[in-house]
């Protein structure tokens, strides 16, 4: 086995992938066995999940508490033109030479559990660049830092919920929960709706990538069609010519309960 | 309250914040609400921990709150603070011994009689996805006594949710993600 010996770390878990794979598949298929009993399906991931190290002391032991939403939970912060420019959407001009790597286009829309479009919404997004690596002093991974490459972007979504950024796509970098894990490639994206109370940070990753199934956080979701929908689609419609190839991805938030509930007042 | 209708879509699935957002979502003044100058700013500030007592330091907190009348504002302006806008809403990252701090003023009864709250969210590097609670303010005990989710809770479990007015005026809140002291996490109808 060949070792990086700039990336050992005395604080590097002796578990292999081996022990990591293995508890995940056992997690899982007690979910099947529960699916297979009728148990609704999970959407969203296990906040209590072993595998990935660091959640064993930073997730509630109690069950959420059900509030009924009143007030600010019913609203959400307005952005908006004024907090963005329109070039923040484009992470490839940050800088005064072209950044290294696949420049790729992200786009889709912003809707809410009802399919209703999020329009005029925040849509924040950070990511490794195309050697795996974060402008980020933590991250000490030795692959190359691009000068011509942050990797944070902004935007406004428009009239439809859409969004789209343009950029490089992101390596798989390794990192410290077992020994020899790789996350599968992504980008982080941060989305606010109609009300606070729908607000969500998640990653978006890439169809195909051979690392899902080692990843305990990609597989901190026990559900594989929740799974599926933090994979982006490669799209020919928005690939351009000579210039860049194109991704869809669409992002669903919770329902807003503002709506609903002014509805039902109206009727009194 | 009535039944909240079905979704028509699944929502997608959240994922941890991770350890690098430090150079991505923090921007200038992103904790003053207010500027510290202002005449009434407060201070709302506290400590987030882990399940053994040790503090966090990569989380990322969010408020959302009403103005000191108790209107819910709409302004935009959050990311390019020019220290004269309420906008209501504010992100920090703690410290490196998992201290927050924000400036910003109380807010008011959003209607009369109502407790004051301030909505908080928590994101960190470890959590897989975010977390909601309430931060209440301390005077008004009749709102309190009255306020229907505090009603919901045991004495223990409200005292995670209700901020101390320590002697200067500043608001302490510490948040426990895990342990004996854990903070009341909420959800919400039509979240799947």
């Amino acid at each position: 086995m060949s070792t990086n010996n700039k990336t050992l770390d005395p604080a590097a878990t002796t578990a292999s992938q081996e022990d990591i794979s293995a508890e995940i598949s056992s997690i899982h298929e007690v979910y099947r066995q529960q699916l297979l009993s009728g148990m609704k399906a999970e959407t969203q991931p296990r906040v209590d999940f072993a595998p990935y190290r660091s959640s064993l002391l930073r997730h509630p032991t109690k069950n959420l508490h059900h509030a009924d939403p009143e007030t600010i939970e019913l609203y959400s912060p307005a952005f908006g033109q004024r907090d963005v420019h329109a070039l923040e959407s484009d992470l490839t001009i940050q800088h005064n030479g072209e950044p290294i790597g696949e420049r790729i286009v992200v786009s889709g829309r912003v809707l809410d559990g009802d399919g209703r479009p999020v329009a005029g919404q925040l849509v924040e997004v950070w990511q490794a660049n195309a050697a795996g690596r974060y402008v980020h002093k933590r991250d000490q991974h030795p692959a190359p830092i691009d000068p011509n490459f942050t990797g944070v972007g902004r935007t406004i979504t428009g009239a439809n919920g859409e969004y789209s950024f343009t950029t490089i796509k992101p390596a798989p970098y390794p990192w410290k929960n077992h020994h020899n894990a790789w996350r599968p490639a992504h980008i982080h994206f941060s989305l606010f709706g109609t009300d606070f109370t729908q607000r969500m940070i998640t990653q978006m990753y890439f169809p195909g990538d051979p690392l899902f199934a080692l990843d305990p956080i990609y597989q901190s979701i026990t559900d594989q069609d929740a799974r599926d929908r933090l994979v982006a689609t490669y799209d020919q419609s928005i690939t351009s010519h000579e210039w860049a190839t194109g991704y869809n991805w669409d992002i669903v938030l919770t329902g807003s309960n503002r709506t609903w509930m002014e509805e039902e007042e109206g009727e009194h | 309250m009535a039944q909240a209708p079905e979704l028509k879509l699944v929502p997608t699935p959240g994922q941890t914040i991770g350890p690098f957002y430090g150079y991505a979502l923090p921007f200038a003044k992103d904790n003053e609400l207010v500027n510290q100058a202002h005449p009434n700013s407060v201070r709302l500030h506290g400590v987030v921990y882990d399940g053994k007592g040790e503090a966090i330091p990569d989380a990322l907190l969010e408020i959302w709150q009403a103005d000191e009348a108790g209107n819910i504002v709409s302004e935009q302006g959050s990311l390019v603070r020019d220290g004269y806008t309420f906008t209501g809403w504010g992100r920090t990252a703690v410290d490196n011994v998992g201290h927050y701090t924000f400036t910003t003023v109380n807010p008011g009864a959003t209607e009369e009689g109502k407790a004051p709250f301030i909505m908080l969210t928590v994101f960190a590097r470890g959590l897989l996805n975010r977390l909601f609670t309430r931060i209440y303010l301390p005077e008004d005990t009749a709102a309190l006594a009255n306020d229907p989710l505090l009603a919901s809770l045991t004495d223990a479990e409200r005292k995670t949710l209700i901020a101390t007015r320590e002697a200067d005026g500043s608001l302490r809140l510490d948040i426990h993600l895990q342990g004996k002291e854990e903070t009341v996490f909420l959800s919400y109808p039509r979240e799947s």
